[in-house]
């Protein structure tokens, strides 16, 4: 089928690839930012352009639209502020020589990353559970605290979304970690014991700063995975959020617009948002890091 | 001189016995803390799905089921409710279909960026990191508009092809072949073999690793997905199980055990396939991430 022509063979191997790239992503991409600047409603709709109008209702008018970001943001740093100190614990003790059951933890820890969404959002309905839930019985009525509404009351909705993803992404980011402890060279602690460094100043001094480049990783995944939490909280508390929209996100207000309400042009100016602030975050957080190095 | 150097200043040897004891127990006790947190939710589900409604939501909160019950899971796949073990099948058709022809494209795509030099070579590796980082909700409407025209609505191939063609992929098959050593190949061509003769006979069964792990990763996104899905797929008989799980939580009486019954078997299979490959896939966790 391909011949002997060596000039013509590589064109045919990355064709079928770019072929369905050009269809079934870079069109969309382009589309879609074309489809931002105009007012179309449903399938059959001729759609009307209107500049920026989208946008400008998006910032300016729409609570539901900021309601979501700000969620999102707040879960993006909850999790995170969790995620990241615990990860790079679990990290250190498994990655120290002597453990047993080090494959048995690992993986155990691991085990919720591959687990669905759906799964997860109906497993912690029961954990999260007003009257009977897990967390009110077993984790907060030993200590004397009274059952928490994390459910049925707006403040503590992201809260209980925050700790399920703590759930189900510490582990995999703690395995990221001990990625980077393996490739820290033994000897540098070791110089550094040497000299009378502390334990906690070789952490603080060596493993640390040569674990920046997993840091970075770790929270852009994390950036990423906040702005794309859809299945968790369209299970746990619906797609309208809950009450007073308070677990809303921005990929599930993206779906209610677009797909719901078939807001095709708004839904598309959504997207656009949502990736202008990914790649804004990004971008700040890869200088931030950077910028820690000077000290 | 290093050795004259390390006596036994180092605290770590002088250690005493009841020191690394009390030490011992804080990171055991840590590690368990949070395997418990970790297993108890999963153990809840299993449990769960073998409890009817009244003893899901009954104090105290018991963690086993002392009286098991079946019916949960014979209502679930007699299909009472919802067409459930259809909706597995059509989960796994797609997720197997998905990687295939994620497979497909992505080691061939990888193998041409791999194995030669051609005009445009730089400008397409650098043109796709870029779009790389466009995400994926960007794509969605259009796409949902796409399907709608070519009348794919509600079928499998709508769900399968626009998720077939990963830019992760193609970057990991490239990374993952062009360690194939250049004499193989022109040995091959003395031979006589085709182009196409030597990506099939030398390329593919040479990079079979990165290929199984390649599969896992994408058949596990296919098998958990959620969103794409639930805008293609309109009818039941048609629903991947996530979407007929969701239904069955959205009914008007919510049957626990019956989705926990659900949850649990749409996991299983997952975390069997993870228990088998652990090490190999656990290992080259870090390359797999990048496609989130």
């Amino acid at each position: 089928m391909f011949g002997r022509g060596r000039k013509i063979a590589p064109y045919l191997f990355i064709s079928p690839f770019f072929i369905g790239y050009a269809i079934f992503f870079l069109y969309p991409v382009i589309q879609s930012l074309q489809l931002s600047f105009y007012r179309q409603v449903g399938l059959n709709k001729a759609p009307r352009f209107i500049g920026f109008d989208n946008y400008v209702r998006l910032v300016t008018k729409d609570d539901l639209f900021i309601k979501a970001l700000t969620n999102t943001t707040y879960y993006a740093l909850g999790s995170i502020l969790i995620i990241v100190p615990l990860a790079l614990l679990l990290a250190l003790i498994l990655h120290s020589p002597k453990l047993r059951l080090r494959e048995f933890f690992r993986f155990l820890y691991f085990t919720p990353n591959i687990t669905a969404g759906v799964v997860v959002g109906i497993i912690f309905g029961l954990v999260f559970e007003e009257q009977y839930g897990l967390i009110n019985n077993l984790l907060l009525a030993p200590l004397g605290i009274d059952n928490v509404r994390w459910l049925r009351e707006a403040r503590w909705v992201m809260p209980a979304v925050i700790l399920l993803g703590a759930w189900k992404w510490t582990g995999i980011n703690a395995i990221y970690f001990m990625v980077g402890l393996q490739n820290i060279p033994p000897e540098l602690k070791e110089a550094a014991r040497v000299d009378g460094a502390t334990r906690w100043q070789v952490f603080w001094h060596v493993t640390l700063p040569l674990l920046r480049p997993i840091l970075a990783f770790v929270l852009t995944i994390a950036i990423i995975g906040s702005y794309n939490l859809f299945a968790e909280p369209a299970i746990l508390v619906g797609l309208e959020g809950g009450p007073n929209n308070a677990g809303m996100t921005m990929t599930m207000y993206l779906y209610t617009r677009g797909f719901r309400e078939l807001k095709m042009g708004y839904a598309s100016a959504i997207g656009y948002s949502l990736a202008v602030i990914i790649l804004v975050l990004s971008v700040v957080q890869l200088v931030l890091i950077r910028a820690f190095r000077e000290d | 001189m290093r050795l004259a150097i390390s006596r036994p200043a180092d605290s770590t040897e002088r250690k005493s016995l009841y020191m690394k004891l009390v030490e011992a127990t804080i990171v055991y006790a840590i590690l368990f803390f949070f395997a418990l947190l970790v297993g108890i939710p999963f153990l809840y589900m299993f449990t769960g799905s073998f409890k009817t409604n009244g003893q899901l939501f009954s104090w105290p909160v018991n963690l086993l089921a002392p009286e098991p019950t079946m019916n949960n899971y014979e209502r679930l796949l007699s299909g009472e409710e919802i067409p459930y073990l259809r909706q597995m099948g059509n989960s796994v058709v797609i997720a197997v279909s998905q990687s295939a022809l994620t497979l497909l494209f992505a080691s061939m795509v990888g193998w041409g960026f791999a194995k030669y030099e051609f005009r445009g070579k730089t400008f397409l590796t650098i043109f796709l990191l870029f779009t790389f980082a466009i995400p994926f909700q960007v794509t969605l409407v259009p796409l949902f508009q796409m399907i709608v025209r070519l009348g794919l609505l509600d079928s499998f191939l709508g769900v399968i092809l626009p998720s077939s063609v990963s830019a992760f992929g193609a970057f990991f098959m490239r990374q993952a072949m062009v360690s194939i050593p250049q004499e193989l190949l022109d040995a091959g061509r003395i031979d006589g073999a085709s182009e196409w003769g030597l990506f099939w006979r030398i390329g593919i069964p040479l990079s079979r690793g990165a290929l199984s792990i390649l599969c896992v990763l994408v058949f596990l996104a296919a098998w958990n997905d959620y969103l794409w899905p639930l805008i293609v797929l309109r009818t039941p008989e048609n629903f991947t199980y996530p979407i007929g799980l969701a239904t069955l939580d959205g009914l008007y009486k919510v049957e626990y055990g019956m989705i926990l019954g659900g949850a649990f078997i749409a996991t299983l299979p997952i975390v069997l396939i993870f228990v088998a490959g652990r090490n190999q896939i656990l290992d080259n966790l870090t390359i797999g991430a990048v496609k989130q």
